[in-house]
């Protein structure tokens, strides 16, 4: 058993992509509960996949460097949210079309632009499905300092945060300022998803926000308990997705978001039984 | 709504500072308030004030603009035209004011529980970055009391009633410290003992000066539970003691066609639109 689980941490890839794995998993539940609580999955799915424009052109500017890649997907997802509000603001076109409108276009162009480059296919599967095991000492430093900012936020805003999903109305008689909280919620979760998109990639940075955050929601009835069990539950679904895609060899973001999935369905099932068993005379 | 504008808000929120209330001065004034959409008025020409403690009912058919009325009040929309004055200032800064939303406003499985929803109150009181003290936990325990839910605190929201929700969500307004609270149909929906326990918490908050304006759809608890009754259906159709304002032609002005007469013991007329046929107690 110890060298089932000690054999893959020769390797520095594995332990650098456990630790990823953990930190990601702990800010993408945080954030995810909002996500799941606000019923913005949707959104939240769309802005992964708008970033990538912006991956793509840090990727063809920087010739490969990490660095400049993060900024270009955080700038591109911040025009993208700033977009779709535009939209359903300026036209008649509701929010959840304007998503489908600015999403698929974003993506689209993201798509163009890595295929003009030669090793297309390879690349475009890193930044579609995540690459957990190339991350390198420095990806984990920005990992840990901008997810770091981004729980800090979240603790420093909890209360208005809250307020503000549960009843907005409330929000502004209690003379909140709701358009800066929005706006800030929307990059803390473009921030979360830049942070995250080394593990999982575009495609699946979905799950990792919604997914743990709601099988938390079906456990507990309080906000912070939610979010601690939900950060359990990712990361210790990103550890146990880690050693599935080592030994199974499946690729790891894949194993990582059926582990969350495997996680959400065993509870609900096993919650359904329990109903059953406790409630029926 | 301007960007400076939620700047200033922020930096209230930071400082908690708040406009002076001039004791002078009614707590409501509303000054030709219309509020147009290009397919018409949602209210028109509204001008009228309330005196402190006041409980004042506003009824009329749907699409009054009983819940525009409210929300302009409580600072939430802004009118086309005309003013509403709170104390002798515009609402805009003021957290005196509680809107208590209609009840499938809310979704009931959020994780939080009575008392957290309640202290939800108190967060215009403590600003930016801090966190609930003792005060703040005294003021929510105090509120939870005087609407009869202290037992209830820590049940999660989705397992009150609705008469409980009702009465949290009037908690929560006076752990706010609200003076002014817009109460949107309340008791609708409700059954009998549960709208009577809500007026019971009323009564207490007459006490404690606290001004009420409700609006339901019941012009029989209009007449009796209410000092004065507003009729509305766009524009302002009466305002004054129940026997003044609920007249066969205001009525009628009011309601147009969706008229059901029904006499009671004291003579009063009840009416109502066609769709809340089921809230209206049989005499």
């Amino acid at each position: 058993m110890t060298d089932f689980l000690l054999t893959p941490l020769q390797y520095g890839f594995m332990a650098r992509g456990l630790v990823a794995a953990m930190m990601v998993g702990t800010v993408c539940a945080v954030v995810g509960c909002y996500v799941v609580l606000r019923g913005m999955a949707f959104f939240g799915d769309a802005l992964a996949h708008a970033i990538l424009p912006g991956i793509a052109v840090g990727y063809l500017v920087g010739g490969g460097a990490r660095q400049p890649l993060f900024w270009w997907a955080l700038l591109a997802a911040v025009i993208s949210s700033l977009g779709i509000g535009a939209i359903s603001r300026l036209t008649k076109i509701n929010e959840d079309t304007a998503i489908g409108i600015v999403f698929a276009g974003a993506f689209a162009l993201g798509v163009a632009l890595i295929s003009s480059v030669r090793s297309y296919p390879v690349d475009l599967a890193h930044f579609l499905f995540g690459d957990v095991l190339g991350v390198r000492p420095q990806d984990l430093i920005l990992i840990a300092v901008l997810g770091g900012l981004v729980l800090l936020v979240i603790l420093a805003f909890y209360k208005e945060f809250m307020v503000l999903s549960f009843d907005p109305v409330l929000a502004a008689t209690l003379r909140l300022p709701v358009r800066i909280l929005e706006a800030l919620m929307l990059v803390l979760i473009a921030v979360t998803i830049v942070v995250s998109l080394q593990t999982v990639g575009v495609a699946l940075m979905v799950a990792m926000l919604v997914t743990p955050a709601a099988t938390a929601f079906l456990l507990t009835r309080r906000l912070p308990v939610m979010m601690a069990l939900g950060a359990l539950i990712a990361s210790v679904s990103g550890i146990a997705g880690l050693y599935l895609s080592y030994y199974l060899s499946i690729a790891s973001g894949a194993a990582i978001v059926l582990t969350c999935t495997a996680v959400f369905g065993i509870v609900w099932v096993a919650q359904t039984l329990h109903k059953r068993i406790f409630t029926t005379a | 709504m301007t960007v400076i504008e939620e700047f200033q808000k922020t930096s209230h929120h930071f400082s908690k500072q708040r406009p002076t209330h001039d004791a002078g001065e009614p707590i409501l004034r509303v000054e030709n308030l219309s509020l147009k959409y290009p397919n018409g008025y949602a209210i028109e020409d509204l001008t009228f004030e309330v005196g402190k403690g006041e409980r004042l009912a506003v009824v009329g058919p749907n699409g009054a603009g009983k819940s525009t009325l409210f929300k302009i009040i409580a600072g939430v929309l802004n009118p086309t035209s005309g003013k509403v004055d709170i104390y002798g200032q515009s609402p805009g800064g003021h957290i005196c004011i509680a809107y208590v939303s209609q009840r499938n406003q809310v979704d009931w499985n959020f994780p939080v529980t009575v008392a957290d929803v309640v202290m939800m109150g108190r967060i215009g009181q403590l600003g930016l970055f801090r966190n609930p003290g003792s005060r703040d936990k005294k003021a929510v325990r105090k509120a939870l009391q005087v609407v009869g839910l202290e037992k209830l605190a820590n049940r999660q929201i989705n397992q009150l009633s609705g008469g409980q929700q009702q009465r949290m969500f009037i908690a929560r307004s006076l752990a706010q410290e609200a003076e002014l609270m817009l109460m949107d149909e309340p008791t609708s929906g409700l059954d009998v003992s549960s709208q009577e326990e809500i007026f019971n918490v009323l009564d207490r908050l007459r006490e404690e000066e606290v001004t009420v304006l409700l609006s339901l759809h019941d012009l029989k608890t209009a007449a009796e539970k209410f000092d004065r009754v507003m009729l509305l259906n766009i524009r302002l159709l009466g305002l004054g003691k129940p026997k003044e304002v609920l007249k066969p032609d205001n009525l009628v002005a009011a309601y147009h066609g969706h008229l059901h007469r029904v006499e009671t013991e004291d003579g009063l007329l009840a009416v109502g639109d066609s769709c809340c046929d089921d809230e209206f107690p049989a005499p």
